[in-house]
């Protein structure tokens, strides 16, 4: 497991799977950073991305849209993304807006995890 | 009810962010992509893109997209008349397949929308005229749109469309003031050779003192800079030199050439060329201030014995005084006809002993102040020394000579203002 601290975007792996930390503000200026950030770890090899909403209270348009581009971009390259950790506010409007239609939204990153593994299994089982 | 109170104001929150970026100081493309993001979250659309107008053609430039697959940007035209039905419409449905008046648009480019899976053509307006369309895909749900949504998309549209707007209408200004600050360079540059062009024309009608005009321009540039002055008025005085003795053009070449001192009726003669100087210059509108009236008075005296008009002390404008000290200078260090140059202590002591009577006090200091400086090396540029003969003053004392006569002035002008202050 590798932690990653240099850039002001919070991440780390787990096998393949990368733990991305949202700020408490989800806006343009860190929207960017998570989804330079997503798309690296993508690049990296990464095959499920976990965003890690524990810090985020709020999640503006732009931060919406930008979820958006990163779960295409997941899709893209056959990644998953879970998001975990997120606020009652902050489900509300993910499911106002139809995200949760896209992504699962897990009680924390250690369910987020554990789906991802169960997923797996059964891809592997399948 | 309460699921649509929460979109509305998650609907508001987005418009006030809208706002805030069409405002923003940023860049044009930054504040469109950023623009579209907004509107994408506020309904949760998974794609789409902003399509500008290009002026004189019918072809669409995609300045901004979202969530679209390497097809894009998509070739996209618009013509006239369509241009003229979406903005009647206000919106059009990409599958839409009626006989509407979209249906050239869509014959051309609906299978290019469909495959980048785009739904919606949202029309932008700028003062009545489409500046382009916004091409939108799915929302997230996969809901269909509702009014509600549409409503909303409309409206954040009209402002994207507002900021598309004035941002090319500020583009399109600051094109302008560039323009026009290089014409107006160029034309300074045209008046400022026409000026050289003048000074040489005078010049060559007075063989004995060639560049004479010149001279001057320059001497009193370096005075008008050692007296601080801004870089314009600086480039004034330089052109008020050039030209004070244009009146000459309208003078018999007999009389400047003549090769003694002349008689009155030929002095007469040549004392009309400062008024003649003003009426050559008054018609003309200068970028510089009063440079008709410093042709006219640079023979005046700060005594009253000065000529055309006999002023006396204030009456004569600052900027004519550094003119007739750089004029006097010119004819003291240069070869006459009838009498050669003075030396420099000569010149020195025509300084002292006709300031304060032709000359003003602080005109002689600054010129002395600028001239030491060269003279010691305290500068780089030899302006003045450049313009004299080679070996025309012994540099060792040129020093005390300048030195002496900057601070019997300083003291002078310091005294007569403290005799002011006293009465």
């Amino acid at each position: 497991m590798g932690e990653s601290t240099g850039t002001i975007v919070r991440s780390h792996c787990v096998g393949t799977t990368a733990v991305i930390y949202a700020s408490d503000y989800l806006n343009k200026l860190t929207g960017e950073k998570i989804e330079r950030e997503c798309r690296r770890q993508l690049n990296l090899g990464c095959r499920a991305l976990v965003i890690d909403f524990s810090d985020t209270q709020l999640v503006n348009s732009i931060g919406i849209s930008i979820l958006l581009g990163i779960i295409d971009l997941a899709e893209k390259n056959d990644a998953q993304v879970i998001f975990s950790d997120v606020n009652s506010q902050t489900v509300e409007l993910f499911e106002m807006l139809g995200l949760t239609r896209l992504v699962l939204v897990a009680q924390d990153q250690q369910a987020a995890l554990s789906d991802l593994l169960a997923a797996n299994a059964k891809i592997i089982g399948h | 009810m309460e699921s649509n109170t929460e979109k509305l104001v998650h609907a508001f929150g987005a418009l006030a962010d809208l706002g805030q970026e069409i405002a923003s100081e940023g860049g044009f493309s930054e504040m469109v992509r950023t623009s579209l993001h907004v509107l994408l979250g506020t309904l949760a659309i998974r794609r789409g893109a902003v399509m500008a107008c290009t002026p004189g053609s019918d072809a669409l430039e995609c300045i901004a997209l979202w969530g679209l697959g390497d097809g894009f940007p998509i070739q996209l035209t618009v013509t006239a008349p369509e241009r003229e039905q979406f903005l009647g419409a206000g919106l059009c449905r990409v599958t839409q397949n009626d006989n509407s008046s979209f249906s050239h648009f869509l014959n051309r480019h609906q299978t290019e929308l469909q495959n980048s899976r785009l739904e919606l053509i949202v029309p932008m307006a700028g003062r009545g005229e489409l500046s382009g369309l916004v091409v939108l895909g799915r929302k997230a749900s996969d809901e269909p749109f509702t009014e509600d949504d549409l409503e909303v998309m409309r409206a954040m549209v009209r402002h994207i469309g507002v900021g598309i707007h004035t941002h090319r209408l500020l583009g399109q200004i600051e094109q302008r003031a560039e323009e026009n600050r290089r014409l107006y360079e160029e034309m300074r540059t045209i008046y400022k050779d026409t000026v050289r062009a003048f000074a040489a024309a005078i010049d060559v009608k007075d063989k004995y003192t060639k560049g004479h005009s010149e001279r001057v321009g320059k001497y009193s540039e370096v005075i008008a800079r050692e007296l601080g002055w801004t870089e314009e008025a600086v480039e004034g005085m330089a052109i008020a030199g050039y030209l004070h003795d244009v009146g000459k053009l309208v003078v018999e070449r007999d009389i400047i050439n003549a090769p003694y001192k002349i008689d009155a009726k030929a002095s007469k003669e040549l004392n009309r060329h400062p008024a003649a100087g003003f009426e050559i210059l008054s018609p003309i509108h200068h970028p510089y201030a009063d440079i008709p009236l410093m042709a006219r008075y640079h023979h005046e005296r700060l005594d009253g014995r000065g000529y055309p008009d006999g002023l006396r002390g204030d009456e004569i404008p600052f900027g004519v005084r550094i003119v007739t000290l750089a004029d006097s200078f010119d004819a003291m260090t240069t070869d006459r006809p009838y009498k050669t140059r003075l030396s420099f202590e000569h010149v020195i002591q025509d300084f002292r002993r006709n300031t304060g009577t032709q000359f003003d006090s602080k005109v002689v200091v600054a010129f002395s102040r600028a001239l030491l400086k060269e003279v010691t090396g305290a500068v780089k540029e030899r302006r003045i020394m450049k313009l004299l003969n080679k070996n025309y003053f012994d540099l060792d004392r040129a020093v005390p000579l300048l030195t002496n006569l900057i601070t019997e002035l300083d003291s002078n002008t310091q005294s007569t203002a403290a005799a002011g202050t006293l009465a």
